[in-house]
Order: structure tokens, then C-alpha cells, then sequence
């Protein structure tokens, strides 16, 4: 079926022809204000989302351009980047983070903006809280200054990540200057064999497509894989869209969605919930809906999948060998594998199984949520971190650690050997004081594996699934989790 | 508030060699714990110019032939990453006016756009000829025009490519939208009334 689609889907349906529209068509066009002199869209941006790294100098913009937030109730911020995960106190350590949390307080009181603050209860990775808060709702267009931003596209909405002088236009106007882009429809179909995971589906489809594969692409993630998923394990593909290229990545929403967004603070009340359900489920793509291209991949072809070089591309099933460049493609492909392995000092051919860690790091917008630190728990109570390895579990929020402290799993991390931090983005990005030292090798929940990302300018990264993460820590190495958990 | 059109930019070009640059390399995360953008130069792909004991790796940015180049030169999805805008910030405060890669990242892409960067895509194979042409004589002159969407250095001309509403905002001078879209608030106003959740 897809396959005739793709032959014919190169060109929007013409108006002769009443074709149906696939989500993204239906809300660009919901929320298109007008075209702009140069082509591009105005596009109405309904939920805006602000962290202190990339809004301060938007804000500053506005005073130098004497403006306005046009509509405050329509942006919501949190503080996560740079917060340290183990001594909050403030001032904290480091005068530059507390200078930008100040900074963030001054604009959100000055400009009359929701704050999830450290003091709230509600704090947390800007993509943890949105849809936590049910802030994130299907139909909407949500832009935050994080290229994460796609993580919310879990919700059927089209969401993305801006620069700061967009964020400045969001605030001034609730619009930014865009242009359209084409859809690709993402079709995983099947059941994830044992010890597999959503995050092992991010990196597959990466390492299928390429790092910049998706762009000019929104992705629409579905088949029968994407049915059978809760909302966290789509949020886990959606948030790595940018890893492939794509800006936006969305699941078209259904009962799963709704019932994840039932009761939450943000969400329609009693009253209004049936209307938002018809209303949101009117959204989902048409059964008759074009994409500008159609991928198709078998869930059972998918392994627990680790990285190996620099980029989110360069993954590997647990099962294969690390890379030979001499049997590399042409000379641009044999040209990267040596940088990478160059960086990582990984031996060309050699297996990737049983690669030395001296980090493990779960957390982060891609696998900090409860359900990640709920499958690790199964699984760890009773084992114990190899010597020698420094293991961190950090929540992606703080209503996260609560429940995670309800249900004693962050007991059950502390007697394992993990350090259980306060919530933030953390060894991610390490804006943080989290950070490798020198060439450390880290095992990592997370979603980059840039030269210097976990702020060492030589540390290594090995992305991975958080139950992964949790056997290379036991291990002290990198391991297959199948294996050393008998996941069956 | 104005701002001027961009047709055309000229200047000496330096190349950095790469698939994939993310942003990250670009402007490491420590440089973005400031409140402006006004120090980020110093930043500019710094761990891959400067080794953790202090010394130079001798990157292209470092080599006194190419001082005062204003054109970069890169390789295929340029910019990658995270959306900080303090990336494209680092390389205009450090002195550039342009970008020729293989292909941009999206965010990047228009992130330079708004700062009135130009950025163009050539092949690997003429990027590559420009990078051999600067290397045999670093003070060439390297002229993007975005009116006939050629590169030319020496009495070579190229032909590069940008999107269409990149290229018009950049030639009208509406490369920073604000003023457009604050001119359209009544529309957003419809909009946002015509919106069930908003």
C-alpha cells in the first residue's frame, strides 16, 4: 500500500483530487497566520516553552526593541540545563549558572510568565515537564530554544526547536517566519523482541536514515510498533528526531495519548474533555493521507543498538563488530570512520561488546523518565556497579524523583552503586558540574555522542538504552543487558 | 527598525574540513553559561583548536595564512545539533559573513539566515576546489552573490544554491522578520481567536 504511495506521493494533491491530509498538513494549516513577502509562513506557535540558556538574550532583545510578550499565558518556563543535580543550594557553585537562573527570574516576573522553578515541585527537563504538566496537547504547535523541542511531538503536535531569535519573535508576536516542511512517514511494524527498547527504534532508524536524513523532513512515526507504545516510549523516538535530521518528528494521537493526558494540571477539565478528545483525535492523519516518502522497517530486525563513533549514525546492534574502515563504501564514508574511531580510540573490527566504561549516565529528555528508571529497577535490585565505574541516575524532573522515591526505586539505584542526583539535563550536555574527565567512556542514556558532549573535549559517549546503560555499568563494560539480566 | 539587504558577499575564505560539524564543536555547551552573546567568539570550535594541555592543534581558524577570512567552508549537514543560536553568533562575532557547506542543518540554517549570514551549498567536489584555490593563495577573493546565486574566486564561477524565501529575505532585506510579523498582529489576533485552545 505504501509503496504505490510513494511512487505517487511526490506532489501535494491537487485540488481536483480530495485526497486526505496527514496530522502536519492540518495543523500547519490550522495555524498558518498569513505568507510572508519572502514565501515563507507566519505560523502561529500556540504553546511556547523557555529554558534559561536560550531565552536571556531574546529577552534582551525585546527591551532593546522596546516590546511586549504578546500573550505570557502561552509560554511556560523551566530552569534545567545548567542546574547542578547534587548541591542546589544558591548561590550555586558556579557564579555564571547563577547568574543565569537570576536572569531568567527577572525576565519571567517582568514579563508575567509561568515558572517552574527549583522551589516549585515542578522543575524539570523543559521536555519532561510540558507533557507532564499536560501543558503538551495534540493539534498545537509547541517551539521551545532546544532542538529537543520534537520530544513533544509524542502528542500529535508538530513541535520544534528555534533559535533565540525566534524565540525573541514567539515572545513579541506568538508567530515566527517559516517554511513548510515535507512529511515522511515512518512505518515500524511488529513486536520488540526481549531487552529491546524505543530507544533501540530511535537509534535503528537513525543508523537506517543518517544524521541528516530528515532534513527539510517532519517524521510521522506509526505502524503497529508505535500503536502498542506508551506515550514515554514515543516521546524516546520523537526527542532524537533532530539526531536524524528531522526538526519534528510526531505520533498521531489515539486512546493512549488521551489517557496519558487525563487528569493532568494543564489538561481540559470534566467539562471540556470529551469535546478535546474528538477535537484532538481529528488531528490524526487521514487513512488516505500522502507523504512526501514512506519507510518501512520490521520491529523483529531491531537489537538493543549502541554507537560507536561521534555521531548518532554510527550505531551498531550489541551483536556486531565496531567499523573497518578498509571495508568502508567510497572514501567520504572511509574518511569518517577513521575520524570517529580516531576520536573514540575504538579498534576498527573489533566487537563492541566489551568496550571498557568508566561512566554510566541515566537520565536525560530522551530516557529520564519514570518508566526508564521503573524498567532499570526491575532489573538492578541486587546487583552492584563494577569498581571503578562512576554510575549516575538522574529524573528528568521533580515530580519524577518523587514517585521514583515513592516506589523506593531510587533505593534500589543507591544500593546498586548509582549516585541518585536531583532533576536537570545533567551529563547530557554537562552544563552542569556533571562532566567526564579526560577520555572517559561513558555509557549513556542520552541522545548525543559529539566530540566533547559530555563536556570533556576528548571524553567519549556511547549512546544506549537506559537498561544498557544499567549493564555496562555492572559490568564495566559494554554489554548485552539481554545477557546480563536474563531478559527474556 | 531597518536593516540592510544582502546581495552579495566578498571576502577571503578558510576551509573546515568535516561531515557532520555539530554545533557542540562549533561552541562547546561551557561557552553558552552567559546571558549574552557578546563574548562567544573566543569559543569558536575551541576544543578541536585547543588541546586540554593549553596547545594548538593547528586548526584552520589558527593558521595565520587564513587570519581575517570572512568566508567558511565546510562539508555535508553543517551544523548540526542543537539549536543554540550562540553557534552562528560565535562564527559572525568572530568575523564571518558567509557559509559555503555541502548542505546546513535546518535550525542552523535558519538561525544564520536571521543573522544575516548567508549560507550556500556547493558539491564536496567544488567545495573543494575553492579550499584547493584558497590554500595556493590565501588572499583570494572569494564573491557570493545571492542575485545570480554563483560563488567565483580567481575566473572560476560556480553556481550555488539556497532555499527561495532564504534568498528573498536575505536580497529584500527581511532577513530579521520581526517587523513583518509585528505588522501582521491583527491577523495573529484572528488566528489565535479562530484557535479552540488558545
Amino acid at each position: 500500500m505504501f509503496a504505490f504511495r510513494r511512487r505517487c506521493a511526490m506532489t501535494r494533491p491537487s485540488k481536483a483530487k480530495i485526497m486526505g491530509k496527514n496530522l502536519y498538513q492540518k495543523v500547519w494549516d490550522e495555524h498558518a497566520v498569513g505568507t510572508l513577502a519572502d514565501g515563507r509562513t507566519q505560523l502561529f506557535i500556540g504553546t511556547h516553552l523557555i529554558h534559561e540558556v536560550t531565552s536571556p538574550q531574546a529577552f534582551g532583545m525585546l527591551r532593546d526593541l522596546d516590546l511586549k510578550v504578546k500573550y505570557p499565558s502561552r509560554t511556560f518556563a523551566t530552569v534545567d540545563h545548567i542546574v547542578p543535580t547534587d548541591n542546589q543550594q544558591r548561590p550555586f557553585a558556579d557564579p555564571l549558572a547563577d547568574a543565569m537562573i537570576t536572569e531568567l527570574r527577572k525576565n519571567v516576573d517582568e514579563f508575567g510568565i509561568t515558572y517552574f522553578d527549583l522551589a516549585s515541585g515542578m522543575q524539570g527537563i523543559v521536555h519532561v515537564v510540558g507533557p507532564e504538566q499536560g501543558i503538551t496537547q495534540p493539534g498545537t504547535t509547541i517551539a521551545c530554544g532546544d532542538s529537543h523541542t520534537a520530544t513533544h511531538g509524542a502528542f500529535g503536535a508538530i513541535a520544534f526547536g528555534i533559535g533565540t531569535t525566534q524565540v525573541r519573535d514567539v515572545l513579541a508576536t506568538q508567530t515566527i517566519a517559516m517554511e513548510e516542511m515535507k512529511v515522511r512517514r515512518i512505518n515500524v511494524n511488529g513486536k520488540l523482541g526481549p531487552g529491546v527498547y524505543a530507544k533501540d527504534v530511535a537509534l535503528h532508524i537513525i543508523r537506517l536514515l543518517g544524521a541528516n536524513g530528515g532534513i527539510g523532513y517532519a517524521y510521522e512515526y506509526g505502524g503497529s510498533t508505535f500503536d502498542g507504545f506508551t506515550m514515554e516510549e514515543r516521546m524516546t523516538v520523537c526527542n532524537m528526531s533532530i539526531e536524524g535530521g528531522a526538526r519534528c518528528g510526531y505520533v498521531n494521537p489515539d486512546a493512549t495519548t488521551f489517557e496519558f493526558l487525563r487528569n493532568r494540571p494543564y489538561s481540559p477539565k470534566n467539562g471540556e474533555w470529551d469535546e478535546a478528545e474528538e477535537r484532538w483525535l481529528s488531528y490524526a492523519s487521514d487513512a488516505d493521507a500522502e507523504y512526501d516518502d514512506v519507510v518501512n522497517i520490521d520491529a523483529a530486525e531491531i537489537e538493543p543498538t549502541v554507537t560507536w563513533g561521534i555521531s548518532p549514525d554510527q550505531g551498531v546492534a550489541i551483536s556486531e563488530s565496531i567499523p573497518d574502515p578498509a571495508e568502508a563504501k567510497n572514501a567520504v564514508e572511509r574518511a569518517s570512520i577513521l575520524e570517529a574511531l580516531e576520536y573514540m580510540k575504538l579498534p576498527a573490527g573489533a566487537p563492541i561488546k566489551g568496550t571498557h566504561v568508566d561512566v554510566a549516565f541515566i537520565g536525560s529528555c530522551t530516557n529520564g523518565r519514570l518508566s526508564d528508571f521503573r524498567e532499570v529497577a526491575r532489573y538492578l535490585k541486587g546487583r552492584k556497579v563494577a569498581d571503578g565505574v562512576k554510575a549516575l541516575a538522574v529524573p528528568g524532573s521533580q515530580i519524577t524523583a518523587v514517585i521514583c522515591k515513592k516506589e523506593g526505586l531510587d533505593q534500589i539505584f543507591i544500593d546498586a552503586g548509582f549516585e541518585w542526583r536531583e532533576a536537570g539535563c545533567s551529563m547530557c550536555l554537562a552544563m552542569n558540574p556533571d562532566k567526564l574527565q579526560g577520555d572517559q567512556l561513558c555509557a549513556s542514556s542520552s541522545n548525543r555522542n559529539f566530540k566533547g558532549r559530555q563536556g570533556s573535549a576528548t571524553g567519549r559517549t556511547v549512546l544506549m538504552s537506559p537498561l544498557m546503560v544499567a549493564a555496562a555499568a555492572i559490568e564495566g563494560k559494554i554489554a548485552d543487558a539481554r545477557e546480563v539480566f536474563s531478559v527474556n | 527598525m531597518s536593516i540592510p539587504s544582502i546581495t552579495q558577499v566578498s571576502g577571503t575564505a578558510v576551509f573546515v574540513p568535516g561531515a557532520d560539524i555539530d554545533t557542540d564543536r562549533i561552541i562547546p555547551a561551557r561557552y553558552l553559561r552567559c546571558v549574552t552573546f557578546d563574548d562567544l567568539a573566543e569559543g569558536l570550535f575551541r576544543d578541536v583548536r585547543t588541546d586540554p594541555e593549553g596547545n594548538s592543534c593547528n586548526h584552520p581558524l589558527d593558521d595565520p595564512r587564513f587570519e581575517g577570512a570572512s568566508i567558511m567552508l565546510s562539508g555535508p549537514n553543517f551544523g548540526c545539533g542543537s539549536s543554540r543560536e550562540h553557534a552562528p553568533q560565535a562564527i559572525r562575532r568572530a568575523g564571518f559573513d558567509a557559509i559555503i557547506a555541502e548542505s546546513f542543518a535546518e535550525i542552523f540554517f535558519g538561525n544564520s539566515t536571521g543573522l544575516g549570514m548567508p549560507c550556500v551549498c556547493a558539491s564536496a567536489e567544488e567545495i573543494q576546489a575553492i579550499a584547493d584555490a584558497v590554500e595556493a593563495n590565501p588572499k583570494l577573493e572569494v564573491i557570493i552573490d545571492l542575485e545570480s546565486m554563483t560563488a567565483s574566486y580567481g575566473d572560476v564561477s560556480i553556481a550555488v544554491t539556497m532555499p527561495k524565501t532564504a534568498r528573498e529575505a536575505l536580497l529584500s532585506a527581511r532577513w530579521d522578520p520581526i517587523q513583518e510579523l509585528l505588522d501582521n498582529g491583527g491577523a495573529i489576533e484572528a488566528r489565535a481567536e479562530a484557535l479552540p485552545y488558545v
